[in-house]
């Protein structure tokens, strides 16, 4: 559907170097990367705001590299929505449409049925300052999806609304996705939300497109050291792999610790903090590696609970708060910390 | 209500400004209607001052209009367009508002007088001295900075973004600029037009000295009557151009108080 070939474009202070990338049919695919790593400037590239130096955009076995922004169908939506200040909600739904001269029954048709599609129709007059930002969301959304574009780009649309509306509206994306099925990239750097709402996910780190997969690949077996602390591994420690009995066996330095891989020599090791069990005595269970420890930090975070535990070195652990509360844990209380040879990832 | 101390000291400073600019204009206008009531009245029924009222209208909208064709895409490009020698047109355009009008005059008169660079070559068919083009042209040098530098910034206030989305909507470039940036700005292209006109109708000295006493602006005609007639003379038209001045200024300032609210 859409497919990004070795595209690179250099600006003075930053470059995106060889993209590749084949987005199918109507895939949702996001991607993830921090601040400053050229999500909106990958997403502009394929809209042709830019030109690139090097490499081919092509969507539906069409080249579109050369083609001007107007002629790509390609829906674009800003972080700040970018509506047009001077234009009411009908106006900028209709901006698009009434460029292409399509007859004015039609033109309506598209409207109401766009309006409805989002729950819109009660705010048509009203101008775009005079509506909250989920709204102002969902208008620039309309916009971009009355034209039936065959790719729509969201550049962190999420990301300016308050943590209530995002939830509201990542439903309500992922149900328009359905809806509509049109082919979305949409780029973030929340890794709960690249996860939540995309059928693949590209980790974007400095320009360079580091890692794609399933969702589950991305946040289990990160390919590299970034990609785990990205998507929220805390537990990353460097040690020296070798094979034993089918498992391996991984020096920390302070610990030994069982895995399930076949890389042998320096390596990175990769815990969830989620992964790990927690408790006063030794436990049995099929966990193949605990280690022992004290508590030496306590964070509530309301539901759960993230733990820092000395066992050598800093373990941090998140565990329910029922959990925490049944044991009774406190700051210096000593605890087993165990996890599955099969939850260790190694890099 | 307290005044807190910064706001009262800010508002002293304030009424000491404003009372510097009102001062002469409440002046002027006092001993105009109640010392010479008649000979203001006498003068706005005067058909050379009207004509020259009106040329000097006329001229500074003909010199706008000229600026806002040749100037507004030119403001566009200066906002959105990074390219080599940029900084040196921005010093160009700036140029007319920093230097005496005199030499303003000089400078046109070498170009467009009739043995100028443009004036003498094309003089069989256009001419600038003593006619109507060279009035159009003085006024134009000297006011063009006010409208360019105010379109230019009212392009840097919109955001890029916006025309880049009407471009992925289908916009072709002419379409992005005509919906979306040129609307967005026109506030402040309405407002430097204003100031532009303004300018341009207070010209006095490139005009005198490009194109001479004839045809007869109001600024010539005021000092004409005020070297050859006296003080009286030539504040009565004086007084005429600064009642339609203030009411052409009220009109379009409340006009464009009404765009920017829109927007």
């Amino acid at each position: 559907m859409l497919s990004i070939r070795d595209l690179s474009k250099k600006w003075a202070d930053f470059s995106l170097t060889n993209i590749n990338l084949d987005v199918k049919e109507r895939e949702y695919f996001t991607v993830l990367g921090p601040t400053g790593a050229g999500k909106t400037l990958m997403l502009e590239l394929i809209a042709g705001f830019h030109r690139p130096d090097l490499g081919e955009i092509w969507i539906n076995d069409k080249n579109i590299t050369d083609l001007p922004p107007e002629q790509r169908k390609v829906g674009f939506v800003y972080q700040d929505y970018s509506l047009f200040p001077h234009l009411n909600v009908g106006e900028n739904v209709e901006f698009g449409l009434r460029l292409k001269k399509i007859p004015k029954s039609e033109t309506n048709k598209k409207i109401r049925h766009t309006m409805n599609l989002l729950g819109l129709t009660h705010l048509s007059k009203r101008l775009p300052k005079t509506l909250s930002g989920g709204e102002q969301q969902k208008v620039a959304l309309a916009r971009a999806i009355v034209l039936d574009p065959d790719v729509l780009l969201l550049d962190e649309p999420l990301s300016a609304l308050d943590a209530q509306t995002q939830e509201r509206l990542r439903k309500e994306l992922k149900d328009l996705h359905e809806r509509s099925g049109v082919t979305t990239i949409h780029v973030t750097h929340d890794h709960v939300e690249a996860i939540l709402l995309g059928d693949r996910i590209g980790v974007l780190s400095d320009g360079k497109l580091i890692q794609v997969g399933a969702p589950d690949e991305i946040f289990r077996k990160p390919k590299w050291e970034f990609v785990a602390k990205f998507v929220g591994v805390e537990n990353i420690f460097s040690g020296k792999s070798e094979l034993k009995e089918g498992l391996a066996r991984i020096d920390i330095g302070d610990a030994l610790i069982e895995a399930v891989t076949q890389k042998e020599g320096k390596v990175k090791v990769c815990i969830r903090p989620e992964d790990i069990l927690l408790s006063k005595r030794p436990i049995k269970s099929s966990g193949r590696n605990m280690l022992q420890g004290k508590i030496t930090e306590i964070s509530d975070r309301g539901t759960t609970v993230r733990l820092k535990v000395d066992v050598g070195r800093e373990l941090v652990v998140i565990i329910t708060k029922r959990s925490f509360l049944d044991m009774k844990l406190g700051i210096g209380s000593g605890v087993y910390a165990a996890f599955k040879a099969s939850s260790v990832h190694v890099i | 209500m307290k005044i807190e101390r910064i706001t009262a000291l800010f508002i002293a400073l304030g009424i000491f400004i404003v009372a510097i600019l009102a001062l002469p204009i409440a002046n002027i206008f006092f001993k105009q209607f109640a010392f010479d009531l008649t000979g203001f009245l006498s003068a706005i029924t005067d058909q050379g001052v009207l004509k020259a009222v009106g040329l000097s209208c006329f001229s500074a909208f003909l010199a706008v209009l000229v600026t806002f064709v040749f100037g507004v895409p030119l403001a566009y490009l200066l906002a959105r367009k990074d390219f080599r020698g940029k900084a040196l047109i921005e010093g160009i355009i700036d140029l007319p508002m920093a230097i005496p009008h005199v030499v303003a005059g000089i400078m046109l008169l070498t170009v467009f007088g009739l043995s100028g660079l443009i004036g003498g070559p094309v003089s069989p068919f256009l001419r600038f001295e003593g006619a109507l083009p060279g009035i159009v042209v003085a006024m134009l040098f000297v006011s063009a900075p006010f409208l360019i530098n105010s379109a230019r910034e009212g392009f840097q206030s919109v955001d890029p973004r916006l025309e880049k989305v009407a471009r992925s909507l289908g916009a072709t470039e002419w379409e992005a600029f005509r919906k979306v940036a040129f609307p967005l700005a026109f506030p402040q292209i309405f407002s430097g037009a204003i100031m532009s006109w303004a300018r341009a109708i207070s010209e006095f000295a490139a005009v005198i000295m490009l194109v001479g006493f004839f045809p007869m602006v109001a600024p010539g005609m005021i000092w004409s009557r005020f070297y050859s007639l006296g003080l009286y003379e030539g504040m009565r038209v004086a007084v005429i151009l600064l009642l339609i001045t203030l009411s052409v200024f009220v009109g379009l300032k409340y006009l464009q108080g009404r765009l920017y609210a829109e927007h």
